[in-house]
């Protein structure tokens, strides 16, 4: 390294300000994680606060936060992995199913709206939904159907079946269009082929779309399994209002660590959180990826 | 006899089977669509209108009150998306600047350390810190806190962009080309910038769109770096106005001034600040969705 330095120093120019700002921004808080171990204080810095071992993930694992954030951001994710999946899939199919360009080009472009909304649009959207006050559900669906107005913010035990509507709504049109974009590259022989011997659309869907699509379902659907540690922060923070009435049912590690840090200030927990997100989740990367590169090598992360 | 009424029947059926998924498509077209037009239907609602009946598709009785409120001081408003549009074009430009030059250096075949620089850029993607070391090194070590490039840096990298450019500069930019530069006495910046950038325009929009995307909707940034009032961002602004419609209000001298709280529309005005924040982007929306999706399928090769 030193005599390509040497050779080719004008490509090191290149490489640096990217460099730099990968080590402030990725790097130095990987070294930080050893905030985990320490009770940090701000006038020693970093290195300078005293350790406390482990004291904090014994803390955090004996309270019921941490089966709770756990069991939600699995929970979660697994549902969300699955409705996106079924979702898309069908939708991506049903859009190569439709001849007429025009159509196609209508519904993708409506359908991936609300992907380009951020999420505290979104959250604007829920409320207007929602607001106990004045919501369209309560004053309009509800009414309609005599019944009862619920105050959705607090109440903890609908928002299982809410998060998973928003999560749909807000991400099914970039999956779709993934999906779609794959099967149209698929060589148009097969289908001809299938009609010629009298292969009906259902036939053709079930014996040619789906095992085509079966390497990029896998491939996705592993790298989604990487990422099932990790939640969709936006969703569960600015959706909920940040309602602490529905704590039970939305806080996910991701909600854990930001409140942990900014609300009460205990840098300690929401590290040694972070840092059990960051572990675990660095295994669920590397045995996905194991995964992929039995299934096909050429598929693989790595 | 048989076989011609078993055709007919199957041309029948793809008909319904054609019905039916148009069908299912404008269903859930609305289902995408509906949801906005709820917020603007609310934002051009009477007060009147939302006590008695509660946030309707179509308001018993229409009024501008929300947005001559809003824009009667827009200080507050234009200041927010003042600092989205700095920090969105800066970010962009920065971003695509330092990674096509990063990008570029990597997909060199020459270039002799290349497989360290590009697991340097890779690994972040498998392992991180966390937000309580980044936001300690933010504020505590390099001094961000309220500074607009807590919002700009943080976004500036982007590994799986950057292993994008790299794959695109390795299939399209022949190294002969390269090659042949050299032996011209091209130097490296000049190769760079005559030759290959004129040649990878289609991947640096691409990029340059997703970025752009990624800096107008970020609002988490702001949530733990910002909390004066003179560089809250349009979506931050948002935020605020959600929990509080009084936020808006405070920082607003023709509101507070002339008449009681109570007699403002806020129903109305917390969802016209949601659609004066979303405006931009839904006018746009069209022509971005279009170029976003053919750069998708650029991207979907593989890191």
């Amino acid at each position: 390294m030193i005599r390509s330095l040497k050779l080719q120093w004008p490509l090191y120019i290149l490489l640096l300000p990217t460099f730099i700002v990968v080590l402030v921004n990725s790097y130095l808080p990987m070294f930080g994680v050893i905030l985990a171990f320490k009770e940090y204080n701000y006038s020693d810095g970093i290195f300078g606060s005293p350790w406390a071992g482990l004291d904090k993930f014994a803390f955090l694992f004996n309270s019921s936060d941490a089966w709770l954030m756990t069991r939600n951001t699995l929970g979660y994710n697994i549902v969300f992995i699955l409705l996106h999946l079924i979702i898309a899939i069908t939708f991506a199919i049903l859009l190569n199913e439709i001849k007429q360009r025009f159509f196609v080009r209508t519904y993708q472009t409506l359908l991936f709206l609300p992907y380009f909304l951020s999420w505290v649009i979104v959250s604007y959207i829920g409320y207007s939904f929602l607001s106990g006050e004045h919501g369209f559900i309560n004053s309009f669906v509800l009414e309609k159907l005599g019944m009862k107005p619920i105050n959705w913010y607090s109440e903890a035990k609908y928002w299982p079946f809410i998060l998973p509507i928003f999560s749909v709504w807000k991400d099914i049109g970039y999956a779709t269009v993934i999906y779609f974009a794959a099967i149209i590259g698929f060589d148009k022989e097969y289908y001809e082929a299938a009609v010629i011997d009298g292969a009906s659309k259902w036939k053709q869907i079930r014996f040619i779309t789906i095992p085509l699509l079966k390497p990029v379902v896998i491939m996705l659907l592993l790298l989604q399994i990487g990422r099932i540690f990790y939640a969709d922060f936006g969703l569960f923070y600015q959706v909920t209002l940040n309602s602490g009435m529905l704590y039970d049912t939305t806080t996910v590690i991701d909600t854990y660590v930001y409140k942990a840090m900014m609300s009460v200030g205990d840098i300690g927990m929401a590290s040694a959180a972070g840092l059990y997100q960051s572990m675990v989740g660095f295994l669920l990367i590397l045995g996905s990826n194991w995964l992929v590169r039995k299934i096909n090598k050429e598929n693989a992360l790595f | 006899m048989n076989k011609r009424s078993d055709m007919a029947k199957q041309h029948e059926g793809s008909r319904l089977f054609g019905y039916a998924t148009h069908f299912i498509f404008i269903v859930y077209s609305l289902i995408c669509v509906i949801p906005v037009l709820l917020v603007v239907s609310v934002s051009l609602s009477s007060s009147e209108s939302i006590t008695n009946f509660g946030y309707q598709l179509i308001p018993e009785t229409f009024s501008l009150s929300a947005y001559s409120y809003l824009l009667k001081d827009p200080t507050e408003l234009f200041r927010a998306y003042g600092v989205t549009v700095v920090v969105t074009a800066t970010g962009m430009l920065l971003s695509l600047a330092i990674m096509t030059a990063y990008a570029y250096t990597i997909s060199r075949q020459d270039f002799k350390a290349k497989n360290f620089f590009s697991f340097y850029i890779f690994f972040p993607m498998l392992f991180n810190g966390g937000i309580v070391p980044f936001y300690i090194i933010y504020t505590q070590y390099l001094g961000l806190k309220n500074s607009l490039w807590a919002l700009i840096l943080p976004g500036i990298v982007n590994s799986f962009y950057l292993l994008i450019m790299r794959t695109f500069f390795q299939t399209t930019i022949p190294s002969a080309l390269i090659e042949s530069a050299k032996i011209d006495g091209a130097g490296e910046f000049r190769t760079l910038f005559q030759i290959v950038i004129p040649l990878s325009l289609p991947i640096l929009a691409t990029v340059g769109m997703f970025t752009t995307l990624g800096y107008w909707n970020e609002w988490f940034m702001s949530l733990i770096f910002i909390d004066v009032p003179s560089k809250v961002s349009i979506q931050y602004l948002m935020y605020k106005t959600i929990l509080n419609v009084q936020y808006l209000l405070q920082h607003n001298s023709s509101m507070s001034g002339s008449k009681s709280l109570f007699d403002l529309p806020t129903e109305s005005i917390r969802m016209a600040m949601c659609v004066m924040g979303m405006a931009p982007m839904v006018v746009v929306y069209p022509f971005f969705q279009k170029y976003y999706v053919k750069g998708l399928t650029i991207g979907a090769v593989k890191g």
